[in-house]
């Protein structure tokens, strides 16, 4: 029975190569945008002392026919002045061997690819951070530069949103309230 | 035709992915990497010894520790707290894995200086590394006592003492991470009759994170080569790491005052169970002398 499967499998494989061709083709056909190099920074301005951050390993797939996006962030590669800070993100605020990303799946408004110029979006969708998944609507731009789709946002964070504690011994060295700054260029997949 | 109608079934959830799950799309694209396992001690030191962290490129750790007099010796003593030893100590990351430190000692006036380098550091993912390995030696030259003070004519050959080590450990997980330190102390002089010039001891050691930013610790040396009349111990101490902000805090408890590994590995006169119980800290701060990125 699994033999004459496996036989008939074999005997059909040029079918499924024109399927898997289909399938390539399908794919390609979508106006999709792909980065894996996208940066995201954040900035924590406090009393005792500004907290910068940069990460620029983060994937992220744009579909300009839907509007739909997505990004991941490996918590991993955010790297600080100082690695003591680093440490402290990742073992103590971001608990990052329990949540090692942070995701993003949303939808892009306003969006026009045949237009040329800096375009302003809407873009909202569902964000998880620490595990806590939060419903979020901010603004940014997007842009064609030379078949690239450039996309830039600025946002606020609330880390109690977020679940985020700060120890109370520290509180004072970070913000309540993180600036975060979206930088994706984005080439066609 | 009937075999047509299946591959067309086939194609159905392709079609719906493509539409669909970007974010699929997107975890599938990413690139597999080797994922370092890092921190896996709080600080260069487990309680009296060394552990396998180094410091990163360009930081430079500033190490003040004391031990405080036995606990044993009571009251009149205010249960050691009446004497400290204590060394000061700087330590320098030259890359992310090789570092330089030198401190002093108030035990025997000891001054030393070392290197470390982590050999291999552990890792998941693409490559999977089980354990971390820094190889740990250092020099050190007892300056007590004084040429005029010495009982016989000591020279510079007979105050020097060597240690090599190798420190091998495993965090298994964000809680839990033990140590392993074969070690061999040499000492260019010594009394024959109740020592040797070569110590082998065996460190075995760990740390238990109790709260983000509290662990316990504690750390071990058996000597394997103990001379017949030998009048020391081995060393035992158990700690508790606090951290806050850039410093960490380490309050211990060891049978030994000495804070060189000559003094802590091969010279310990306490007998832990007898109470001879030195309270003591070590605390450390980091500043980042050269910029990252």
């Amino acid at each position: 029975m699994i033999f004459n499967f496996v036989k008939s499998f074999l005997s059909n494989l040029k079918l499924i190569g024109l399927v898997l061709a289909l399938f390539v083709f399908l794919n390609a056909s979508a106006q999709k945008y792909t980065t894996e190099t996208g940066i995201i920074s954040f900035f924590s301005d406090a009393a005792v002392e500004d907290i910068d951050a940069k990460n620029n390993a983060v994937g992220s797939i744009f579909d300009t026919s839907s509007g739909e996006i997505v990004f991941l962030v490996p918590i991993k590669d955010f790297q600080f002045d100082n690695r003591l800070m680093r440490e402290h993100f990742n073992e103590k605020y971001m608990e990052t061997h329990k949540y090692p990303k942070s995701s993003f799946k949303g939808r892009v408004q306003g969006f026009d690819p045949k237009k040329q110029g800096i375009q302003p979006v809407k873009v909202s969708g569902k964000l998880i951070i620490h595990g806590v998944t939060r419903d979020i609507e901010e603004h940014g731009t997007m842009e064609i530069v030379g078949g690239k789709v450039v996309a830039k946002s600025k946002f606020k964070v609330k880390l109690v949103d977020y679940a985020i504690s700060v120890p109370q011994i520290v509180w004072q060295n970070i913000a309540e309230v993180i600036d975060v700054k979206i930088e994706f260029t984005y080439k066609p997949l | 035709m009937k075999n047509k109608l299946v591959y067309f079934l086939f194609l159905i959830p392709f079609a719906a992915a493509a539409q669909d799950d970007l974010m699929k799309e997107l975890e599938q694209n990413e690139k597999k990497e080797v994922e370092l396992i890092e921190q896996t001690f709080k600080g260069t030191r487990l309680v009296n010894g060394q552990t396998v962290e180094t410091k990163g490129a360009g930081e430079l750790e500033f190490i003040f520790a004391h031990r405080f007099g036995a606990v044993n010796t009571g009251a009149y003593n205010l249960f050691g707290l009446d004497e400290a030893y204590v060394r000061l100590g700087l330590e320098y990351g030259i890359t992310n894995r090789l570092g330089a430190g030198f401190g002093r000692n108030s035990v025997d006036k000891t001054m030393d200086g070392y290197l470390r380098y982590k050999a291999l550091a552990q890792s998941k993912g693409v490559k999977n590394i089980p354990v971390t390995v820094t190889a740990f030696a250092n020099a050190a030259i007892r300056t007590s006592p004084r040429k005029e003070d010495a009982t016989y004519d000591i020279t510079t050959r007979d105050r020097m003492s060597y240690t090599g080590q190798l420190l091998i450990a495993r965090k298994f997980n964000s809680v839990l991470s033990l140590q392993l330190m074969p070690t061999i102390v040499h000492k260019n002089t010594v009394d024959k009759t109740i020592e040797n010039n070569n110590t082998f001891a065996l460190g075995v050691g760990g740390r238990l994170k109790v709260s983000r930013s509290i662990a316990l610790t504690s750390e071990y040396y058996y000597r394997v080569n103990t001379p017949a009349n030998d009048p020391y111990y081995n060393s035992l101490g158990f700690g508790i790491d606090i951290e806050t902000g850039g410093h960490v805090f380490q309050l211990v408890m060891t049978n030994t005052r000495g804070l060189t590994e000559r003094a802590f590995l091969t010279e310990t006169t306490g007998d832990f169970f007898k109470g001879n119980i030195h309270l003591g800290f070590n605390v450390t701060r980091t500043f980042q002398v050269k910029k990252r990125r």
